[in-house]
C-alpha cells in the first residue's frame, strides 16, 4: 500500500482528555500527568548548577538563564503582544549600565541594585520605545534592532559612563550560592508568572491588540496603553537579565549591547518553539552549553547557530517544545483512506 | 566646496549601497538583512580571483558579479521562498543568513587591514581647489549611470516593467501571467549583484573588512527606511540627505557622531513619518 492512501491521524491520549477539567483531582495518576513536566523544569533547574563540574560551568548555567530571560521577553513580547523586538541587547545594556552605575558611583549593594535595575532601566527602555509603540511588524524590528547600536555609538561618542573601557570594579554577588540561584529562581518564578498573566484579563487584551489592534480601540481599549504595559514587563525582566550579568563579570561595557544579545535569544526561541514560554529555556539549555563547547573555534560558533537556526525555521519552524509537548499530549496513526 | 564634493561622493556610495535592498524590499517585500554579507562576499570572491587567481581585474570583477547574483538567487530559490510572507522569519532568516556569511569569514582568517582592492585609476585632481581622486569620481559617475540605467531598464524593457507591476500589485501581476516567485528570484539576484557593484566601487577606497558589512547593513537601511521602504527615487534622495548630514558632522561635530546620524535618521524618520519621505499612503497603513 502507497503513502498516499494513509493519512496520519492525531488522537489526544485518554488520560490528556480525563486530566482536563477538574476531575483530574480524583486520581493520582492524572495528577502526576499534569504536574509531571512542571516539576521535571522546576527541579531539573534548581539542580543543575549541583550537578556542575566546578566553577566554570555553574556559571555557564547563570549565562543560560540570562539568555533565558532574555529569550522569554522576546517570546512574550513577538508571540503574545505582536511586537517582534530584535533590540534584546538594548534591554541587557540599559539594565547593566544602570547596576554598574547605581554600584560603582552610587556603592548600592547588589542585591538592591538588580531589583532597582528592573524598575528604572523598565522605565527607562519603555519611555525610549514608546515613540515607535505605534510601528508594526518590519518597522517595530528594525527600529528595535538600531536602538542598542544607537546606544552604543553614544556611548562611545559622548564617552560618557567610562566610554568604551566601560565601568570596572563592579561588585560582585555575595556568594556563589547567591549567584547561582537568584537567577535560576527569578527564571522560574518569570516563566510561571509570565504563563499566568498570558491567561488573565490582561493577557487576552495583549494577544486581542497582536490579533486585531482596530477591534481592541473599537472596543474603547487604548492599544498604548497596553502595549507599553507589555514593553515594560519585557524590558524589566531584560533589564534584570542584564543587572545579573553586570555583577556576575563585574563589569559593564558597550559590549553588552553587541548582537550577541539580540540573535541568541531569537534562536533559542525558535529552536524551542515559539510562543510556548518554556520552549525558549529550553533553547538556551541547549544553544548556549554547545556555543561554550564551541568555544574554541572563535566565531565558527556564531556560523554553527545561525546556520541551525535558519534550519530550524525552515525544517522545524513549530520547535522542540510544541513537538514534545504533542508527543506528550497526542498519539499518531497511519490510518487507510 | 569640500564638503560639496566629499558630501556628494559620501551620499551617491550610500545611494549604490541602499540600492539593492531597496530593490529587493520593493519587489519581494523581503527584508534583505544578508545585504551587507552579500556587499563583503563580493569584495572578497573579486580579491580571491584577482589577488590568488591571478585572473584580470575586470574579468575577476565579472565574475564575482555573477558569483553574487547566483548566490542572491539561490538564497531565495532555497531558503527565503519557503518563509515568504511571514515578516518575523524573513527577517531572523535572512539575518542569520547574513551572520553565518560575515562570521564565516571572519573564521576563515579574512580580517584584518591586509586585504585591498586596486582602484581603477591612480592618481587625482582638483576640482574647485579640493583634490579628488579618480576612482571617487569614477563611483560618482558609475553611480549615477547605474540610477539612470535602473530608471530606464525598469520603464522601457518588459522585464522590469514586469519587476515593476509586481512591485505594486502581486496578485495582478500574477493574473496578468507574471510569475511572481520567478520575478522575486530575479529581484533576489539584481539586489545582489547591485551590492555587488556598489562594493567593487567602494571597497578599493579602504580595506575590506568584515565589520564593514554590518554597517553597510546599517546604512543601506537607514537610506531605504528614511526614503520610503520600497521606493528606489526615495532611497536615493535619502541617501544624499543622510549623506550630506554625515559629512556636516564629521567637519563641525566629530567622526564619532558619523553612525549616530544614520541611526538617528532611522528612528527619527519612523518615529514622525513612519511611510519615509517617499512612502505612498498604502504602506503607511501597513506600517502604524
Amino acid at each position: 500500500m502507497s503513502t498516499q492512501e494513509l493519512r496520519k491521524e492525531r488522537i489526544d491520549r485518554g488520560i490528556k482528555v480525563r486530566s482536563d477539567g477538574l476531575y483530574a483531582l480524583m486520581s493520582w495518576r492524572e495528577m502526576a500527568y499534569l504536574t509531571l513536566p512542571r516539576f521535571i523544569l522546576i527541579a531539573g533547574m534548581l539542580s543543575l548548577p549541583v550537578f556542575m563540574p566546578g566553577v566554570y560551568w555553574q556559571r555557564v548555567i547563570s549565562i543560560v538563564c540570562i539568555y533565558a530571560i532574555l529569550a522569554l521577553s522576546f517570546d512574550f513580547l513577538a508571540h503574545f503582544v505582536g511586537l517582534v523586538s530584535l533590540g534584546g541587547a538594548f534591554f541587557i545594556g540599559t539594565g547593566g549600565y544602570i547596576a554598574g552605575i547605581l554600584n560603582s558611583y552610587f556603592g548600592v549593594p547588589p542585591i538592591l541594585t538588580v531589583p532597582l535595575a528592573a524598575i528604572i532601566g523598565g522605565v527607562v527602555c519603555t519611555i525610549l520605545l514608546f515613540p515607535c509603540l505605534p510601528l508594526k511588524g518590519v518597522y517595530f524590528a528594525i527600529v528595535t534592532l538600531m536602538y542598542p547600536l544607537f546606544m552604543a555609538r553614544i556611548i562611545e561618542a559622548f564617552d560618557i559612563f567610562g566610554g568604551t573601557d566601560g565601568i570596572t570594579g563592579i561588585d560582585s554577588f555575595s556568594s556563589a550560592f547567591v549567584e547561582q540561584y537568584l537567577i535560576v529562581a527569578m527564571l522560574l518564578i518569570f516563566v510561571f508568572g509570565i504563563r499566568r498573566m498570558v491567561n488573565t484579563d490582561m493577557g487576552l487584551i495583549f494577544t486581542a491588540v497582536m490579533d486585531n489592534d482596530q477591534a481592541v480601540k473599537a472596543s474603547g481599549i487604548s492599544i498604548t496603553k497596553y502595549k507599553s504595559l507589555a514593553v515594560f514587563i519585557a524590558s524589566a525582566m531584560g533589564c534584570m537579565a542584564g543587572a545579573c550579568l553586570t555583577h556576575i563579570y563585574m563589569w559593564t561595557g558597550i559590549s553588552q549591547f553587541a548582537l550577541d544579545f539580540s540573535i541568541l535569544p531569537i534562536a533559542a526561541t525558535v529552536i524551542g518553539g515559539s510562543g510556548t514560554l518554556v520552549g525558549p529555556l529550553l533553547g538556551c539549555l541547549i544553544l548556549v552549553p554547545v556555543s561554550e563547547l564551541l568555544r574554541d573555534f572563535g566565531t565558527l560558533r556564531i556560523v554553527f547557530y545561525a546556520s541551525l537556526l535558519v534550519g530550524f525555521i525552515l525544517f522545524k519552524s513549530e520547535g522542540l517544545m510544541v513537538f514534545g509537548q504533542r508527543k506528550y499530549e497526542q498519539f499518531e496513526r497511519w490510518k487507510g483512506i | 566646496m569640500d564638503i560639496l564634493v566629499y558630501g556628494t561622493i559620501n551620499s551617491v556610495s550610500l545611494a549604490l549601497m541602499g540600492l539593492g535592498f531597496a530593490m529587493v524590499y520593493g519587489i519581494s517585500r523581503v527584508p534583505n538583512f544578508a545585504h551587507g554579507a552579500l556587499y563583503i562576499i563580493c569584495g572578497f570572491v573579486t580579491w580571491t580571483l584577482f589577488q590568488k587567481a591571478g585572473l584580470p581585474y575586470v574579468l575577476s570583477i565579472f565574475l564575482s558579479l555573477c558569483v553574487n547574483g547566483l548566490l542572491g538567487m539561490f538564497m531565495y530559490r532555497f531558503i527565503l521562498i519557503r518563509v515568504r510572507g511571514m515578516n518575523i522569519s524573513e527577517i531572523i532568516c535572512s539575518y542569520a543568513i547574513g551572520l553565518a556569511i560575515l562570521e564565516g569569514l571572519r573564521w576563515g582568517g579574512f580580517r584584518g587591514m591586509t586585504n585591498t582592492l586596486p582602484v581603477f585609476m591612480e592618481g587625482s585632481f582638483m576640482l574647485g581647489g579640493v583634490p579628488v581622486d579618480y576612482h571617487r569620481l569614477f563611483l560618482v559617475v558609475i553611480g549615477l549611470l547605474l540610477l539612470a540605467g535602473l530608471w530606464v531598464f525598469t520603464h522601457f524593457t518588459k522585464l522590469g516593467l514586469a519587476l515593476q507591476g509586481m512591485a505594486q500589485d502581486e496578485q495582478a501581476a500574477l493574473m496578468l501571467g507574471i510569475d511572481s516567485d520567478f520575478m522575486a528570484m530575479l529581484a533576489m539576484g539584481f539586489g545582489a549583484v547591485l551590492a555587488g557593484i556598489a562594493a567593487i566601487l567602494i571597497l578599493p577606497l579602504g580595506n575590506i573588512v568584515v565589520e564593514s558589512g554590518y554597517n553597510v547593513l546599517i546604512m543601506s537601511i537607514a537610506v531605504c527606511i528614511v526614503g520610503g521602504l520600497g521606493s528606489w527615487m526615495g532611497a536615493f534622495f535619502a541617501a544624499f540627505i543622510i549623506g550630506f548630514a554625515q559629512i556636516l558632522t564629521v567637519v563641525f561635530i566629530g567622526s564619532h557622531f558619523q553612525m549616530v546620524v544614520a541611526l538617528m535618521a532611522i528612528i527619527l524618520t519612523l518615529i514622525l513619518k513612519p511611510s519615509g519621505l517617499f512612502g505612498r499612503q498604502k504602506e503607511l497603513e501597513e506600517r502604524v
